[in-house]
């Protein structure tokens, strides 16, 4: 990372986001694939659940799958693990065709959502049992049982029924069954969706731990957002059967290519505006609710005249009384109309604009301080500012 | 309002069960009748279970009744086991529908009419009748019970474990041997005791199936009963009332049991905290 930061000031260019230390094989464009979906399809009957879509998933990378159900990121997974077969298009891992082979003899491991494990099993032998498909030795078994007990901390529970076990162990018995073979690939199908909010967080980090350690390909499908960018390097974010948007966490977050994927991910101001002005530096917009311009430093392909639509997180505008913060590019009057109080943060909603074509903008405002002079409440006259780079325009 | 037992309740209780089991306990009690008549007790003996064992007819009816409850259970289980399998897995198939309601139509089909009918098929396939066609008789009624049993006992099963096991290496038709059947097994075994019970006290189906030298034991019964009872045969007919019991209250603890075991399952496919 100092590397990239002294880098980064030698240019006197900002970057987005934290990345994995010297891991970005995707932006070398010379990098094999590990897993690669070619022009994949996958109808059942009438529904498209897959529409011809292209994926490159690169060795030891943690990728998400991340989408609304119904949106094929399942279908995808279990195409890969071969209980699916594509209508048409190629599955390749690690060179080789995927085609005809049965799950069986697939190289990749997976985890049940349902976590799947076997009620007439102790847990060892459930670990075990994949092992002993595979005709290895029964001391080698039994190394490697052990070794995947103690990665998941499950030494005292060997010889446990899973109807013993709660919730939390069931899912780590699951992750070590699945991990024992030593996939090429491990597909994990919404991990931690039956646990509780705590016990998932503390999850999110040992599966990122056993990942580190093990160095396997992990991809994992959910629903949650929050999972996918603790967890992944890197994400796709999907609707209706094709990628929306695939890139780190903090580009998705941060640099949104569509208004679907701003809106899925967190929270976001969408305001609707023309662009009045382009040039190498920057693009002026006029906000259609009137009243107010925004100045950015992003630039667009959008002509003159153009409907865009402006997207900038809550945590980005900054409220104030008054005049506000005068060094900012951006600075708009306005009344608030509600406020969230969460704690951590309050959220802010205030109106915009003039006459009947005001706007809600909301506002993050972090309580750094238990008590405050001046509070912020509702009717106040704002000034919302944020700086020239704080948004990103979108043209769909 | 009294909770207790009122004279009302206690009495209709009495009628009831005196309506059930009198019969059948005064048939206990005579059994170890001394007397030769069977209406007039003549003080307590055993004597009638012990000239049973030297009354070959009985013995060799006994022993065709126990090989074919035992092959028909058998056969039924695997037939029956199947169709469960087909009926619950498949999903939808043309024909899905007809398919179940017609292996549960035997269920309330009349047995005289069921027995009519195969006696008319072996007839019309020129098949000499005898232990064979009882098994086969037995085995068509007996498979439309443990198809039941079996398929309460499938509904609830979570069809990733397969997948989970196919996934780890084990081809599909190992996967059934060793992760589904295991997991299944209490609902098999009480489909398979139903069916045996079943055929252990069949007359109707037995009578227009059978042929020369495959006499079951209620068939023996019956025309023994047709001369006159006699102790013996109140002394057969209480080893049968034993047997049946001790059969139906173990599938009762198999399904029992298989319940809880079920519960537990569920639990574990959703993954709850247990």
């Amino acid at each position: 990372m100092g590397f990239l930061l002294g880098w980064g000031c030698v240019l006197a260019k900002k970057s987005i986001g934290p990345v994995r230390r010297e891991f970005t094989p995707w932006e070398s464009p010379d990098h094999p694939p590990f897993i690669e979906f070619r022009n994949v399809t996958k109808k059942f009957g009438d529904f498209t659940a897959v529409n011809n879509l292209s994926l490159k998933i690169y060795e030891r990378e943690f990728f998400a799958l991340l989408g609304g159900s119904g949106c094929g990121k399942t279908t995808l997974m279990r195409m890969l693990a071969g209980f699916e077969t594509p209508t048409t298009g190629q599955i390749f891992l690690d060179g080789q065709d995927l085609a005809g082979i049965p799950p069986f003899r697939r190289p990749s491991n997976m985890m049940f959502q349902s976590y799947a494990l076997f009620p007439h099993m102790s847990v060892e032998k459930n670990i075990a049992f994949g092992l002993k498909q595979d005709r290895l030795a029964p001391s080698e078994i039994g190394d490697r049982v052990a070794e995947m007990l103690r990665l998941t901390k499950l030494e005292q529970f060997a010889k446990r029924r899973p109807h013993q076990l709660s919730g939390g162990q069931r899912q780590r018995v699951a992750l070590a069954r699945s991990l024992a073979k030593r996939p090429k690939v491990l597909l994990l199908d919404e991990p931690l969706g039956a646990l509780d909010r705590k016990l998932r967080e503390e999850t999110q980090f040992e599966l990122m731990n056993i990942q580190e350690e093990l160095k396997t390909t992990f991809l994992i499908v959910t629903h949650d957002q929050e999972e996918a960018m603790t967890v992944a390097d890197r994400i796709a974010v999907m609707d209706k059967g094709e990628l929306v948007q695939v890139a780190t966490p903090a580009e998705i977050y941060e640099a949104p290519n569509s208004r679907f994927v701003a809106d899925f991910i967190g929270d976001v101001n969408l305001i609707e505006a023309t662009v009045v002005r382009k040039s190498e530096a920057g693009t002026r917009l006029d906000s259609v609710c009137e009243g107010f311009a925004i100045e950015t430093n992003q630039t667009t392909d959008a002509g003159i005249g153009d409907r865009v639509w402006y997207a900038i997180r809550p945590e980005k505008v900054r409220i104030a009384h008054g005049r506000g913060e005068p060094d900012a590019a951006n600075q708009i009057d306005g009344l608030v109309w509600d406020i969230a109080y969460l704690g951590d943060v309050s959220i802010i909603h205030s109106k915009v604009g003039k006459g009947d074509r005001d706007t809600i903008l909301r506002a993050t405002f972090a309580n750094v301080s238990r008590m405050v002079e001046n509070p912020i409440t509702w009717d106040d006259e704002v000034v919302l500012s944020f700086d020239r780079d704080a948004g990103v325009i979108l043209r769909g | 309002m009294t909770r207790g037992p009122t004279w009302f309740n206690i009495t209709s209780l009495v009628m009831g069960f005196s309506f059930l089991y009198l019969p059948i306990v005064l048939l206990v009690i005579y059994s170890f009748n001394k007397s030769r008549l069977v209406t007039v007790w003549g003080g307590f003996s055993t004597e009638w279970y012990v000239s049973l064992l030297h009354n070959d007819q009985l013995l060799d009816a006994a022993w065709v009744t126990l090989r074919v409850a035992f092959v028909s259970a058998s056969v039924a289980t695997v037939l029956g086991t199947a169709a469960a399998l087909v009926l619950v897995r498949s999903g939808r198939f043309i024909g899905r529908s007809l398919f179940s309601g017609m292996i549960f139509a035997p269920l309330v089909m009349p047995e005289v009419i069921l027995g009519l009918s195969l006696l008319l098929l072996f007839v019309a396939m020129d098949q000499s009748r005898g232990f064979w066609t009882v098994i086969l008789a037995h085995t068509t009624f007996a498979m439309c019970y443990v198809a039941v049993v079996v398929q309460s006992r499938l509904v609830g099963f979570d069809k990733s474990i397969e997948e989970a096991a196919e996934d780890l290496g084990c081809p599909p038709v190992k996967t059934f041997f060793l992760i589904t059947l295991p997991i299944i097994l209490p609902g098999v075994v009480a489909g398979w005791m139903l069916a045996f019970t079943l055929s252990l006290d069949d007359l109707v189906v037995a009578s227009f199936t059978t042929g020369p030298g495959a006499t079951t034991l209620p068939m023996k019964i019956y025309s023994q009963v047709r001369l006159g009872v006699t102790p013996e045969i109140n002394a057969v007919c209480t080893i049968l009332v034993v047997l049946v019991t001790c059969a139906v209250i173990a599938a009762s603890l198999v399904t029992r049991r298989q319940q809880v075991q079920k519960e537990r399952d569920e639990r574990t496919a959703f993954g709850a905290e247990g």
